[in-house]
């Protein structure tokens, strides 16, 4: 294993966070809280308690969610795009690293980034609202899977986009509605039942649910589905990079 | 000189559409500089990429100090360096923390003393920490270089390295690869400049179509495959070659006899072509002589194959 190399990658990556600290952290970070004071104090305050919890405090992990998930998938998304873009990528491919080293290095800065800013955001959730964690190891175990999930799948589109249009396609045009349909800001309980059903279709939601019980312990759906499905998208992930390795697609010709 | 490099019957072949290399076989020998000469196209970066892991072999193979690169990949990369043809760089990066990080990306420790070393020879390191959006063409081609050097490698790839490299850095590079040879360093480069060729390599290969149609020594292709010309400058005009000088294969042009030749034929056609012009009574009153150069060879070679 080429430790030295992993190191060196993921440190380029992290440096490049601290570089570009204002869009990295203080962006989603401000973003979020403006989401607390609208949703959480203004408009929250109006509304009535979810399951028990008050609707400021309901949204805390959904909130934390899709920080998570879209800037995991911008930053691993980006990182291996950019030397694609500029074709730095050569150094990679001619270097004595495997496929292996080249994804923990990259996605695990990416997850890394997102694991830092969840935990902002929780830190400064407690500013808003009154956050209480149920079950810690069950929400670092949810966060941290998350956070390498969906490096993991933004890795698969940093190398799958011939463009900065697609790099920001899936994160705007498929996560974020997701996200947003998947019980971020509501209980799917509180749907019709025919939207209960197809919101079952959303992946995000066992995400969202599971995150939440760790929360507050309880949920949309099953805790042990929430976790199935999560590890299920995780072990897709890995199967369609290690397909792109083994077919060399857009790296190898 | 041992063998470093053994390429036998390697094909590439793009897609299923377009053949880049066919059958190639090719030998580097530790320690040359061995230039590869082809016109565009002619398949001599797929030819270097696949060696360094960056396209895919269709069918061949490829031998690193006797190692496969299929098989053992890491090693043999660890040893190898490339200068690629674009001048591929991350524009917000300094000069000192690219070539650290290709330093890294091979697996090495950092080593400040040996990467200061390297900027100075490079004369790169006033430049130090500059962004490389900063710098010229120039210095770019030489932060590659460095970046290339950066893990120590004993093999080192140069895709056309001096390509928009003007006069005087050219030469200052030339100076820095014939300076790399000494220290051990194998050298392959490509390049569109047959000078360049001429002045750096100990072998050179010509490639088009993506098929080798020579290898040879430098002294040995020019000498082989190079024409010498004389030309007499005559007192009075001729206006036909005369029976006696037939046998010559000359041509007349207002007061200038020219007369063509193998190089590789011995002097006994000259002296018998100045015996005949005395006999002819045919005065001269100057001689020029002129050997094709490489870029004369390679044109014919090109055109031949």
């Amino acid at each position: 294993m080429n430790f030295q190399a992993i190191k060196t990658i993921y440190m380029f990556e992290m440096i490049r966070m601290f570089r570009t600290i204002g869009q990295s952290i203080a962006a989603p970070v401000i973003s979020t809280c403006l989401y607390f004071i609208v949703f959480g104090s203004a408009i929250g305050s109006s509304i009535e308690s979810i399951d028990g919890v008050s609707y400021g405090s309901f949204i805390v992990p959904g909130l934390i969610m899709l920080s998570v998930l879209t800037q995991s998938i911008s930053n691993a998304s980006f990182g291996i795009y950019f030397p694609r873009f500029t074709g730095t990528i050569y150094e990679q491919l001619s270097a004595p690293i495997s496929y292996l080293e080249i994804v923990i290095g990259y996605v695990g800065a990416a997850a890394s980034k997102s694991l830092l800013l969840g935990l902002l955001i929780l830190g400064t959730a407690n500013f808003f609202v009154d956050v209480s964690i149920q079950n810690i190891p069950l929400m670092a175990a949810f966060l941290i899977l998350s956070c390498i999930t969906f490096s993991l799948f933004g890795f698969i589109i940093g190398i799958w986009a011939e463009s900065f249009d697609n790099l920001q396609f899936i994160p705007l045009l498929v996560i974020t509605p997701l996200t947003f349909l998947g019980g971020s800001f509501y209980s799917i309980k509180m749907l019709p039942p025919i939207w209960q059903k197809i919101s079952l279709l959303n992946p995000l939601v066992y995400l969202i649910s599971g995150f939440r019980w760790s929360f507050y312990g309880n949920g949309d759906v099953n805790l042990r589905v929430s976790f199935i499905m999560t590890a299920l998208f995780l072990i897709v992930s890995l199967l369609i990079i290690r397909w792109i390795f083994k077919t060399g697609y857009k790296l190898k010709t | 000189m041992n063998e470093i490099i053994k390429i036998s019957k390697l094909n590439k072949n793009y897609a299923g559409k377009y053949q880049a290399l066919t059958d190639v076989d090719l030998s580097i020998k530790s320690g040359e500089i061995f230039a590869l000469l082809g016109p565009n196209g002619a398949g001599k970066t797929t030819l270097i990429s696949i060696i360094c892991g960056l396209v895919r072999i269709t069918s061949g193979i490829i031998n690193v100090d006797g190692k496969n690169i299929d098989d053992q990949p890491r090693e043999i990369r660890q040893r190898i360096g490339l200068v690629p043809q674009e001048l591929t760089t991350n524009m917000f990066e300094t000069v000192w923390d690219t070539v650290q990080f290709t330093r890294g990306l091979f697996g090495f420790k950092k080593n400040n003393d040996f990467i200061e070393n390297l900027l100075k020879k490079l004369s790169l390191w006033d430049k130090r920490k500059s962004t490389l959006m900063t710098l010229s063409g120039g210095m770019k081609r030489r932060v590659m270089i460095a970046k290339a050097l950066a893990h120590e490698p004993d093999i080192l790839f140069l895709d056309e390295p001096t390509a928009g490299v003007d006069v005087s850095l050219r030469k200052d590079m030339w100076a820095q690869l014939h300076e790399l040879r000494k220290s051990g360093v194998t050298i392959i480069l490509t390049t569109h400049y047959i000078e360049e060729a001429e002045e750096m390599a100990d072998r050179i290969g010509v490639i088009n179509n993506g098929k080798i149609v020579i290898v040879e020594e430098k002294e040995k292709l020019i000498k082989k495959l190079g024409k010498k010309h004389i030309s007499f400058e005559l007192e009075k005009e001729l206006t036909s070659i005369p029976e006696r000088l037939s046998n010559f294969k000359l041509t007349v042009k207002d007061k200038t006899l020219n007369y063509e030749y193998d190089s590789k034929n011995t002097d006994v056609h000259i002296s018998k072509l100045f015996d005949a012009l005395k006999t002819e009574g045919i005065t001269y009153k100057d001689i020029n002589t002129k050997q094709s150069s490489l870029e004369e060879i390679f044109v014919e070679l090109v055109k031949n194959s």
